[in-house]
């Protein structure tokens, strides 16, 4: 077994609805989405932002996207117009939660290692 | 799809301010029969009324009349129909702003636009509070008494119906307010397919269709996630268009040759964008339910959507409140290597403790790094002493404007009486903002359906 962000087993967008952030986590490979509702329980993704998500965070099951809703409630600093945040929308909250480390096995860290992640030395043309 | 009748609506706008040349890519790269424009997010309504406070011909999305004055001959010829929710605040003088612009673009006499009103209910607050309507904050639950007189603007989220009665009156532009932003797609279907109210799940199949159009390019390449580096032409994205069946089934896909890309995955992306209880998603017609999507990949910028099933809508419209609360600012300055996070911290608690002198009250005051901690916050980590440079961001909030008014004169002066290797004030002083907080509420639906009226009038 080995850790590895998530950012290699899904991608991710994320909203708001007030002062909670929307993030949707879907996996690239439906073989993984096991492991995601394993590993990303609600106390394990709140555990993950800490101070950043001041209430609480609930979960919801899409299995017909291999994807995980969460609703990150109180992270947005009173959201809309009242945050002081530079992301008051919660817009990038996504990329936050794909850097949680996960543990799978050796084979699937290897089969998705760089996925996600610009090829290096890429430049736009 | 030989044989079976489909219809197409695409989508041209994601909200105030979105690609202004889309929605003309939209109506000259090939056929489509429905155009929907959508301007509106939770915080724009607030920000129209204000607009309408000092100019009472304004208040509605104003883009929408120069962009119509650009397509409507073309819309015209090729009988596409548009809708679209810029009426904001002031939809009636939106409408009238669009037959001015019919004319212009000689259209007149070959072109009706229909106007849909009764979604505000600024003018009716304190009949409905007497009359029992409570309008409690759905997150906090404290009654609109608490805030009454801050309150803005006041709108329900009104559904289809007026809008497929628009269109069956003849209505080839039809503008409304506070129209749900999905119902700016179903609306049209309801109406070329003649669902009935009880077709829980083709209205179902229609809210997920409009969902997937509302954001824009957000489907089809925008802010998409999966290898991003990849995706073709973005200069040219291609915005969204549903090809809707009868039965409710539809196919995502976007013009030949524009740029951006559709697959089932970027579709799956944006489904899950801004998304509560997927089992449950309210609109004005139907309870949808998004565990029942089912997503098939056909190639070629084609995926296919069914299995849609829904649930009969509830007795209640959320009605969308925004009330003043107070002022914020923000300022920012830039750090440069060496030790730049170093300084603009200590910049940070120079710039407090002066503050506090004043004896200035904040409700709250925050400090970002942007280039490190501003996104991700405390997940970041400790920045490098090698950070090239970094961006002190500080922002404040109060109820007392002149504590706001006086933050805003303490951020240049840590230029020359700061930490050093500073810049990045060339923009001014920051601007004060007024807060407008957003207060989400309930009402019974009959309170704002008796009141909705549709008007057509030739351009």
């Amino acid at each position: 077994m080995r850790k590895i962000p998530l950012v290699h087993l899904a991608h991710a967008r994320s909203g708001d609805k007030g002062d909670t952030a929307n993030v949707g986590v879907i996996a690239y490979d439906a073989a993984h989405y096991g492991v995601l509702c394993d590993q990303l329980t609600p106390e394990a993704v709140k555990a993950h932002f800490g101070g950043m998500v001041k209430g609480d965070v609930e979960r919801f099951e899409l299995p017909n996207l291999s994807a995980l809703n969460f609703l990150l409630h109180g992270a947005l600093g009173g959201g809309g117009t009242m945050s002081l945040m530079n992301d008051a929308q919660g817009k990038v909250f996504s990329t936050a939660l794909l850097r949680m480390e996960l543990e799978v096995p050796d084979d699937v860290a290897e089969a998705v290692a760089g996925r996600g992640r610009v090829p290096e030395g890429w430049r736009p043309e | 799809m030989s044989g079976q009748r489909v219809v197409r609506v695409a989508s041209g706008q994601g909200f105030w301010g979105d690609d202004l040349e889309a929605p003309v890519r939209q109506v000259e790269g090939g056929p489509i029969d429905y155009l929907m424009l959508d301007y509106l997010a939770e915080v724009t309504m607030s920000i129209m009324q204000k607009q309408r406070a000092r100019d009472p011909e304004a208040g509605y999305a104003r883009d929408f009349v120069p962009l119509m004055e650009r397509i409507f001959p073309r819309c015209v010829e090729a009988g596409i129909r548009v809708v679209t929710n810029a009426g904001g605040v002031n939809p009636a003088g939106c409408a009238e702003a669009l037959v001015q612009a019919g004319r212009s673009a000689g259209v007149g006499g070959r072109a009706r636009v229909a106007l849909v009103t009764g979604d505000d209910l600024m003018d009716r607050l304190d009949d409905l509070l007497s009359r029992g309507h409570e309008l409690a904050n759905m997150e906090t639950g404290e009654s609109l008494a608490t805030i009454r007189n801050r309150v803005q603007s006041a709108n329900a989220y009104i559904g289809a119906a007026p809008i497929v009665e628009a269109l069956r009156q003849g209505g080839d532009v039809v503008v409304t307010g506070r129209s749900t932003d999905t119902a700016l797609t179903y609306g049209p279907l309801i109406h070329e397919f003649g669902w009935s109210p009880e077709d829980h799940h083709r209205i179902a199949a229609g809210v997920v269709a409009g969902h997937i159009n509302e954001c824009g390019a957000q489907c089809s390449g925008g802010n998409c996630l999966i290898d991003w580096w990849t995706i073709p032409d973005m200069a040219a994205v291609g915005f969204p268009i549903v090809e809707v069946s009868p039965d409710g089934t539809f196919v995502v896909t976007k013009h030949p040759g524009s740029g951006g890309r559709v697959t089932r995955a970027s579709v799956a992306e944006q489904i899950v964008y801004e998304m509560g209880d997927p089992r449950t998603y309210i609109t004005p017609d139907v309870v949808a339910d998004f565990t029942s999507i089912r997503l098939d990949d056909l190639g070629e910028d084609r995926v296919r959507v069914h299995g849609i099933t829904g649930a009969p809508r509830t007795d209640f419209l959320k009605v969308s409140i925004a009330y003043a609360s107070g002022w914020k600012a923000t300022g920012t300055l830039t750090y440069a290597w060496p030790d730049a996070a170093a300084k603009a911290r200590a910049a940070d608690r120079i710039l407090r403790e002066r503050l506090e002198r004043l004896g200035l009250r904040f409700d709250e005051i925050r400090t970002e790094l942007v280039g490190w901690d501003s996104t991700h916050g405390a997940l970041a980590g400790e920045p490098p002493a090698d950070l090239p440079e970094v961006q002190l961001r500080v922002g404040v909030r109060s109820d007392d404007r002149a504590a706001v008014e006086r933050f805003t004169r303490e951020i240049a002066p840590l230029v020359l009486t700061g930490p050093p290797s500073v810049t990045g004030f060339a923009g001014g002083r920051p601007r004060v903002q007024e807060i407008m907080a957003y207060w989400p509420a309930l009402l019974r639906r009959e309170e704002v359906e008796s009141e909705l009226r549709v008007e057509v009038r030739d351009v």
